[in-house]
């Protein structure tokens, strides 16, 4: 086995356009999968009824398939049905769909956290609904959990990979294309190895720092 | 309706008149009491707050058992007896955070969990029970601050998203609010930055900047250090004697339902088992359990 540092500095500009597809990925499915993650445990908190029963099926039913089943549902399957969708949107609402399901689990545990005494001052104070939720609630439940959040974002970090399974060329994608013309697999792969640990690390301990700090 | 809730049919309790401030006779309440059974309407005599046989059960145990009382405004009503007597149980009810299985409840004339649809009696739409609730604040015995606002917002929030104020507007009023409980120069911490008894001031604060009709007292000072205890009640009897606010408390402290009140009812098993003027409860009550709980307080 040998090192070639020049292959490396070949593989750079491709692997900077993967790195960007990855942190587009990234940063689309994790924003999808908060909001839907949100829109999920509030339903299936305070939603009515004949809502909340479809809601928590689909959401079982998505975090216990695997994320690349779906991947290869949404870009195999539903062109069937007449809905086309470019790999990349695919591959963001496949990662925000699959990882909904676990911040939903996220928010509930936060939600619950908030004392009942804090629902029943917004009742005393005669606040709707929506503004007990906006104002009181969650502010204190994301607070809780963000810490949580964070590290499913790097748990989907470590999942962007997949979608290259429907032809997205993020960074693994990229060194694969990169190895196959040029047989040069060990500086390509090396090289996206690191760049993961390189992101996913600091990111760690970041999420750390943040739990010390929200978390008292 | 149980044959032994004729105590309380035949003597509702009654917190002072709307004119003279003394305690109105049974009799006119008998003769009401039926008046609403054939019409279906309520019968208001000027009364804030009416409980017309209401009943709350928790499974098995029937905590207030047909329970009917008067609170007329401006009166300040404290509510005595042991744990588990349904004391608690009647500011909840009132502050709808808890419905009653059995009667109903008016406050200042308007059912507060039913409404009135083609001639009968419905269960209350979400949009009425908040119209009457705007006549009510609460007081917490553990404050239940939003502790991710700051003080100055928590008593304004309200005012602004519900009542409409402007900011300036709720700013100046919470403003006054909380120099008048002794925090002027609070309006910049967070509640977790306060003490116990800052923190259930800020509360009043916040209750009384929704210019509530009725302001309902939930143990306000049992979570507080013992040295804390005085200034928050020294601050309530100020509200007391110099607004118009209708107060009902759940209370321990029986110097200051001595001080405040103009009516105690003494509660147990659900029940009121004697009412009237606190220097009578205090010095010289009637009822054998009264006057063991009160020797045991006291």
């Amino acid at each position: 086995m040998t090192w070639d540092w020049s292959a490396v500095a070949d593989f750079m500009p491709r692997f900077f356009e993967g790195l960007l597809v990855t942190l587009q990925a990234l940063v689309l499915g994790a924003l999808l999968a908060f909001a839907l993650g949100l829109v999920w445990a509030i339903v299936l908190r305070s939603g009515p009824k004949p809502v909340r029963w479809p809601v928590a099926a689909i959401t079982e039913f998505v975090r216990n398939t695997p994320l690349l089943v779906q991947l290869f549902f949404l870009y195999y399957v539903l062109p069937e049905w007449g809905i086309t969708l470019s790999a990349m949107v695919t591959g963001v609402i496949g990662l925000g769909l699959h990882y909904s399901t676990y911040t939903s689990e996220v928010y509930r545990a936060g939600i619950d956290g908030v004392p009942k005494g804090q629902w029943e001052a917004a009742t005393a104070l005669n606040l709707s609904r929506a503004r007990t939720w906006s104002s009181v609630i969650l502010p204190q439940a994301i607070r809780r959990v963000a810490p949580a959040l964070g590290n499913y974002v790097i748990a989907m970090l470590k999942d962007t990979p997949m979608i290259f399974v429907i032809g997205v060329m993020e960074m693994l994608g990229q060194a694969r294309q990169f190895a196959s013309e040029t047989f040069l697999t060990v500086e390509a792969f090396t090289v996206v190895g690191i760049a993961f640990i390189l992101i996913a690390y600091p990111a760690s301990v970041l999420m750390r720092a943040l739990e010390r700090r929200l978390v008292r | 309706m149980s044959a032994d809730s004729t105590l309380s049919k035949k003597s509702p309790p009654i917190a002072g008149t709307a004119s003279s401030g003394e305690t109105a006779a049974g009799s006119a309440t008998a003769q009401e009491t039926t008046a609403q059974e054939t019409t279906g309407a309520p019968v208001t005599q000027g009364e804030l707050i009416r409980f017309d046989h209401v009943t709350k059960r928790f499974g098995e145990n029937t905590v207030l058992d047909s329970l009917d009382f008067r609170v007329f405004p401006g009166k300040h009503v404290t509510l005595i007896g042991p744990s588990g007597s349904g004391k608690t149980t009647i500011l909840r009810l009132l502050m709808t955070l808890l419905k009653p299985d059995e009667g109903t409840i008016t406050v200042g004339g308007e059912y507060l969990n039913h409404e009135k649809k083609n001639g009968r009696l419905v269960p209350a739409s979400e949009k009425h029970i908040r119209e009457v609730r705007k006549n009510i604040g609460m007081v917490f015995q553990q404050f239940n601050l939003f502790p991710n606002m700051k003080v100055l917002r928590n008593v304004t929030e309200a005012p602004v998203q519900v009542l409409g104020l402007s900011r300036d507007e709720a700013d100046e009023r919470a403003r006054e609010l909380l120099e008048l409980v002794g925090l002027g120069d609070r309006c910049d911490a967070y509640p977790s930055q306060l003490s116990g008894g800052q923190q259930q001031r800020v509360a009043i604060a916040r209750a009384l900047a929704m210019r509530p009709k009725v302001l309902l007292l939930d143990e306000v000072t049992s979570a507080l250090d013992p040295e804390l205890v005085q200034g928050v009640l020294d601050l309530l009897r100020d509200i007391a004697h110099t607004t118009d606010v209708t107060m009902l408390c759940v209370t321990h402290e029986m110097g200051f339902a001595r001080d405040v009140s103009d009516c105690v009812m003494m509660f147990d098993q659900g029940k009121v088992i004697e009412f009237g003027h606190p220097d009578k409860m205090f010095s010289d009550p009637e009822n054998e359990r009264t006057k063991e709980f009160l020797s045991a307080v006291l």
